[in-house]
């Protein structure tokens, strides 16, 4: 049993750490993989708490997709960061400011829980008891494909609307593009791939013209 | 089978779901091509049309599904078959304006599919979920279809600035359906409406402060002022047979929606909502009328008469009674008749050089086009409120229920703002008839003349027979208290 509190400490001494990394890193490149960082302990402090789905979810779609997508945009955009934290003195106040306001409430909603404990407590969909041989992952399951599955396939059909939508407004058929042809290359033999050419000596190879596919 | 017969109340939205997927992988295994572009917005004319028929098979009564998330009453009914009617018309209208600019493709019929079926869930939601989910899956259709013409920079700027403003309308709704979750306990409007009920509800501030944002949340939606910025931008920049769209069904949606929220789940603290939706109201109407006066555009123009028409359809709903939600139905429909119309008509203003909006363009076009001009007037005099037509009447059923309620303040600005309105739509009249003939327009289409006709014929027609709408109306109205 004492290994949880060891695990614990662990992970949030890292998450921290990394937290602080990613704005003090003088590297974007740097900073986003400390953000993966943060992440991966975030999820590691998840699966303490026994909430693995929430966990997975943090590593796939934070590490996987958001992270990923980070990394790609402050590869691909010439950001110039030097004259970002140009101003950093400058906002300073206001971020001490905003930090201040969060702080206040995670005291202000951790202070509740304190002092009326069952001010939370009734949860429309219970979580199982651990040791009711029940994963949350299989919890959520229950819920998401009965009771809400009516809310489950309208936000499917949210995310149809955007891939044809994303589709619709960036996708530009061009001509004389070359794409690849699976059939065609796998249809390609002997005869349609290899040319016997006789060369004279001295003189240039000249392939025979071939139909372009 | 059972199963299948269990979902009956949900085969409408069924139907435009699954129909806009065939449709998709239609369109992306067929050869690419304008033609098929067009047979695909046929089907999909014809799949709203299925979807409106087994809205009107479903059986009379209150249905629910999904542990009462999903509810479809008389009045959902009502604005589904509503919805669809629109939405098949402003489709029917945008396949040769869409050809000509080049920009037909066979997304459109389906993007225009599921935005339908986002509408038919807002319709139906029951649940602060349920009409999160139906009005996302509408907006972000409509934010896409605004900007379709990709090339065309007034389009993209018509669809990013309803993207980034839908956003941050979306987010006000989230913050206070998470207020309401919070202070009720409950995301099912049924329990909320319980919770709403209990005395001292009203003075409830996370209650209040939570259903405040849900209706800035909608207000964005229906673009009553303040929250109207985006619209006159939207409808000038989006190509003109998705204004027309934008115009009718996602009004209707978002009207009902308005309407549900405010009467089904919140009756119990009446007064608190009754003050946003007055106020909403009156801003509505006195914008309307007065900022309309100076535009030189038709598209804008339309754009601050659609801000004022809601403006009046919210004095039914500030009254609150079950005559006041009649009056608000009936409005609707004959709105959509008139926007229709009227967009049919501003399809029709085509020269060989291309579309022209400039309402100075539309000048002695009775010399030209008598029959496109009648119609217009027609339907500018209906939207101005001149009786026999129609307009009138919408107007006076809003009208009778405020002052039946007691609310003579909010009738008579009402009254003040039509007669403001009634200048700026008068005078495009004295502009096609006294005027200077100038350029003709190009012969108009069939599709968009049949529309022009059909809703002309209505406007004109409805005080002769009037008793099915108002009957019809009357019920929807009475399953929502």
């Amino acid at each position: 049993m004492t290994l949880a509190p060891a695990f614990f400490y662990l992970f949030a001494f890292v998450t921290v750490a990394a937290g602080f990394m990613v704005i003090a890193a003088k590297n974007p490149v740097h900073a986003v993989l400390f953000l993966i960082l943060a992440f991966f302990n975030a999820a590691g402090l998840f699966v303490l708490l026994g909430a693995e789905f929430l966990a997975m979810i943090l590593v796939v779609v934070y590490v996987g997709a958001v992270a990923v997508l980070f990394l790609f945009v402050v590869m691909m955009l010439d950001v110039d960061f030097a004259e970002l934290r140009a101003g950093f003195m400058k906002n300073a106040p206001l971020g001490a400011f905003i930090g201040l306001i969060l702080l206040a409430e995670l005291v202000l909603v951790v202070g509740f829980q304190m002092v009326r404990p069952g001010a939370l407590a009734a949860p429309s969909a219970p979580i199982p008891a651990p040791g009711s041989g029940i994963t949350n992952a299989e919890a959520i399951g229950r819920v998401l494909y009965t009771k809400y599955v009516y809310y489950f396939q309208g936000a499917g059909l949210i995310l149809l609307v955007a891939m044809i939508g994303a589709i619709v407004l960036t996708l530009r058929h061009k001509e004389g593009v070359k794409r690849q042809s699976i059939a065609a290359q796998v249809a390609r033999g002997k005869k349609t791939a290899i040319d016997v050419v006789q060369v004279a000596p001295g003189a240039a190879i000249v392939p025979p013209a071939r139909a372009s596919q | 089978m059972d199963q299948l017969q269990a979902y009956w109340p949900l085969y409408p939205e069924l139907a435009l779901v699954i129909g806009a997927m065939a449709l998709l992988m239609l369109g992306v295994f067929r050869p690419e091509g304008e033609r098929e572009a067009e047979v695909i917005g046929w089907l999909a004319i014809g799949v709203l049309g299925l979807a409106a028929w087994f809205v009107l098979q479903q059986p009379a009564g209150t249905q629910q599904l999904f542990g009462g998330a999903f509810v479809v009453d008389a009045f959902a009914r009502f604005m589904k078959v509503l919805t669809f009617a629109a939405a098949a018309v402003a489709l029917l209208l945008s396949f040769d304006y869409l050809r000509q600019a080049k920009a037909l493709k066979f997304e459109y019929p389906v993007l225009a599919l599921l935005a339908t079926a986002g509408m038919g869930m807002m319709i139906s939601a029951n649940d602060l979920i349920a009409l999160y989910v139906g009005l996302e899956l509408q907006s972000l259709a409509l934010y896409v279809m605004a900007a379709m013409r990709r090339d065309d920079v007034r389009s993209s700027e018509a669809g990013l600035k309803y993207f980034v403003l839908g956003a941050l309308s979306s987010g006000m709704l989230l913050y206070g359906a998470s207020l309401i979750y919070g202070f009720t306990g409950s995301t099912s409007f049924t329990s909320i409406a319980a919770a709403a009920a209990q005395p001292g509800a009203g003075q409830n501030i996370g209650l209040i402060v939570g259903l405040v944002f849900l209706l800035v949340g909608i207000a964005f939606k229906v673009s009553a002022v303040p929250f109207h910025m985006w619209t006159p931008d939207v409808y000038e920049g989006a190509p003109t047979p998705v204004t027309a769209f934008f115009a009718s069904a996602p009004k209707v949606a978002a009207m009902a929606l308005f309407m549900r929220v405010a009467l089904a789940s919140f009756a119990g603290i009446k007064p608190q909502w009754q003050q946003v939706v007055t106020a909403l109201a009156i801003a509505s109407m006195a914008l309307g009328a007065f900022a309309a006066i100076g535009q030189s555009n038709i598209k804008r123009l339309l754009a601050y008469s659609a801000i004022g028409n809601i403006g009046y359809a919210l004095i039914g709903l500030a009254a609150g009674s079950p005559e006041g939600v009649r009056g608000v139905i009936i409005y609707l429909v004959i709105y959509i008749a008139m926007t229709l119309g009227a967009f049919a008509c501003v399809l029709a203003m085509r020269r060989s050089d291309g579309m022209v909006e400039e309402i100075d363009s539309l000048s002695g076009l009775a010399q030209n086009n008598l029959g496109m001009a009648t119609v217009l007037a027609i339907l500018l005099f209906s939207l101005a409120g001149i009786p026999p037509l129609a307009g009138f009447f919408a107007k006076f059923y809003v009208f009778a229920a405020a002052v039946k309620e007691g609310m003579w303040a909010l009738a008579i600005i009402g009254v003040l703002a039509s007669v403001v309105g009634a200048y700026y739509y008068v005078r495009i009249v004295k502009i096609m008839f006294f005027d200077e003939p100038r350029e003709r327009f190009a012969s108009i289409q069939p599709k968009a003349g049949l529309v022009m006709g059909v809703m002309g014929l209505y406007i004109l027609l409805y005080v002769v027979w009037p008793a099915p709408l108002v009957e019809a109306a009357g019920t929807a109205a009475k399953s929502l208290f």
